[in-house]
């Protein structure tokens, strides 16, 4: 009935799926426009940019494979890639593991969870640059928040902001404010359990250590791999804590992946280059993932669902 | 259970005192741990200049210097920022709500040769880092006389609206019943119909949770004004303003004026928050669990 009724007033396409492909096509089309001219289009340009030395005023000069020596000569470069992995090592492994614990801790407190959720979920959806404005002032070395906190149990003053050493444990004490996001997502995933896995795990005789291992971990591991991919991802894109609060310092301890991008891109204006770079990124994420899947992917449980 | 003394620690977890004092005192740390930079923000948004160097600090100024709120806001055109902000939000709001439903619906309710392909693209985009295309879209936006306008900000979000909008909508559209639609096809009602009357009033609550998502998005943005408005203040939005607030004092650096500046611009976003709680805990969970 709804194909003639269809069909008497589209009189083309002729056959019922060719029209339902052609109305598929048509709803989704804003997302194939948008992915075309907003992402392949752009990606494109920058792979043609990668062999050009341009500053947006001359006119491109081909310097083919000129971009990329001079990227393996960098000692920037190195130092970014260096920067970044050490935030995304010790950031996301520290903030999964800590976001799962507490996560695990609020859903055993039923009653008073959404009073905690929120509490630990507000400091991640802070503003960005509010937050660099706050934390530039809780770092500061004689009147800050946190070394106010160290002096008064008795432990010496650090300079966060101007040792090169310490710049980066207080950028991942930052980001550790803000682990409510994970949280708030494995919270969503322990409430999914259904309590009768647990009750049989109790009747089998096994503890709270016991059902976590052999019933939380697996249950949730979908939930952490997720986590610990968009962790990853995020990690490797962070820019504005170490744009406002550090400028890449002291002595480029703070020198982000994505801050060097835009460094070249948008004060040096050495556009080939930071297309290179923005393309390294792409590849070294993409490659990190591909790993994470093969390796981590493996121990992740998923559960049949019959429906 | 046994009641005898706990010896190992997966024996001590069983203990039902233990477990319990445990639990609460780790949650209480950690909320306290969690509350503490926003009163210290608080606190020193009430103090004087001078007063933010007192070492050690005092957590209740006295008396509060309410008139910081008032000085950060004019010492900036901070009610220009403002209006800047929300033309970007409105415009933002309404391409990604409409753009982002329509394409869900596509994928949710309508069978079709490639959709599953264009789905996986889809999926693949939310997991691409967007800052990657940052450096050739500003080129080729600058290309195109886009610079220094609101259009780079806004425009790509009337296609597609985010592909992870895309993606939430998507599953909400899934969960509707099919026979929903069956009378409106029998009464040869055409697809957009379907989708703007019958769909998109029953897609509120999956609607306000993108909503919400794209005012914290867009408030919070500070890549997009920085690359595309930091050359014309008069284009700033609260974010761009507040970071170039830090260096509005010659030499100078007013925490007090800083900290009032910021907490005005978290306040917005917690408010949005409690009024919409519900909503943001589903689009957690629909984004956490079926990702």
């Amino acid at each position: 009935m709804a194909v003639e009724a269809q069909g008497t007033r589209l009189p083309w396409p002729r056959t019922r799926r060719a029209r339902r492909a052609l109305t598929g096509y048509f709803f989704i089309s804003p997302f194939i426009l948008g992915f075309f001219l907003f992402f392949v289009g752009p990606a494109l340009v920058a792979a043609w940019l990668t062999m050009f030395d341009w500053n947006m005023i001359r006119p491109p000069f081909f310097i083919g494979l000129g971009n990329i020596k001079k990227m393996f000569a960098d000692d920037l470069f190195y130092q970014s890639l260096k920067v970044t992995a050490y935030f995304s090592l010790v950031s996301v492994p520290v903030g999964l593991v800590l976001s799962f614990f507490l996560a695990l801790l609020m859903n055993f407190k039923t009653r008073s969870i959404a009073v905690f959720r929120t509490i630990f979920y507000l400091p991640s959806i802070v503003p960005a640059v509010a937050n660099a404005v706050l934390w530039s002032f809780v770092l500061n070395t004689e009147f800050g928040l946190l070394n106010a906190l160290l002096d008064s149990i008795g432990l010496p003053k650090i300079a966060w902001l101007q040792e090169p050493e310490w710049a980066m444990p207080a950028m991942i004490l930052m980001s550790l404010w803000a682990l409510g996001a994970t949280m708030v997502i494995y919270l969503a995933g322990l409430q999914g359990i259904p309590q009768s896995l647990y009750e049989a795990a109790e009747i089998d005789g096994a503890g709270r250590w016991a059902s976590l291992i052999n019933v939380t971990i697996p249950l949730m591991s979908p939930v952490i791999f997720f986590n610990l991919i968009i962790g990853i991802i995020g990690s490797f894109q962070i820019f504005t804590a170490g744009f406002l609060i550090t400028n890449g310092g002291p002595q480029h301890a703070t020198l982000f992946y994505v801050l060097y991008i835009y460094r070249n891109g948008l004060q040096y204006f050495d556009m080939g280059y930071a297309s290179l770079l923005a393309w390294v990124l792409f590849f070294l994420i993409f490659a990190l993932t591909l790993l994470v899947f093969k390796y981590v992917g493996r121990y992740v449980y998923y559960e049949d669902v019959g429906s | 259970m046994s009641a005898t003394t706990p010896t190992t620690a997966s024996q001590l977890l069983d203990n039902e005192r233990f477990w319990r004092i445990f639990v609460w005192t780790v949650l209480l740390a950690g909320a306290v741990v969690m509350i503490l930079p926003f009163l210290w923000l608080l606190s020193s948004s009430l103090k004087t200049e001078l007063g933010v160097f007192r070492y050690p600090p005092e957590w209740i100024p006295d008396p509060p210097q309410f008139s910081n709120y008032f000085d950060a806001w004019t010492t900036r055109p901070f009610a220009l920022y403002l209006r800047n902000t929300i033309v970007i939000l409105l415009l933002n709001e309404i391409a990604v709500l409409v753009s982002a439903s329509f394409c869900a619906y596509g994928f949710a309710r309508i069978d079709f040769p490639g959709r599953n392909i264009w789905f996986a693209i889809l999926l693949a985009t939310v997991m691409l880092p967007g800052i990657v295309t940052m450096i050739p879209q500003f080129v080729i936006f600058s290309r195109i006389g886009w610079v220094n306008t609101i259009l780079p900000l806004t425009v790509p979000f009337f296609f597609g609206g985010g592909a992870f909008n895309i993606f939430l909508l998507r599953q909400f559209f899934r969960t509707l019943p099919a026979e929903l639609a069956d009378a409106a096809y029998i009464d040869g009602a055409s697809e957009i119909t379907i989708y703007w009357r019958i769909m998109l009033p029953l897609a509120k609550p999956a609607l306000a949770t993108i909503a919400i998502f794209t005012f914290i998005g867009t408030w919070n943005d500070f890549m997009g004004p920085l690359l595309y408005l930091a050359k014309d203040p008069s284009k700033f939005t609260v974010a761009l303003g507040l970071a170039m607030f830090r260096t509005a004092f010659a030499g100078r650096t007013r925490w007090d004026l800083l900290m009032a500046a910021s907490t005005m611009m978290i306040i917005p976003v917690i408010f949005v928050f409690f009024v919409a709680q519900r909503y943001f805990i589903q689009g957690i969970a629909i984004s956490g669990l079926k990702g």
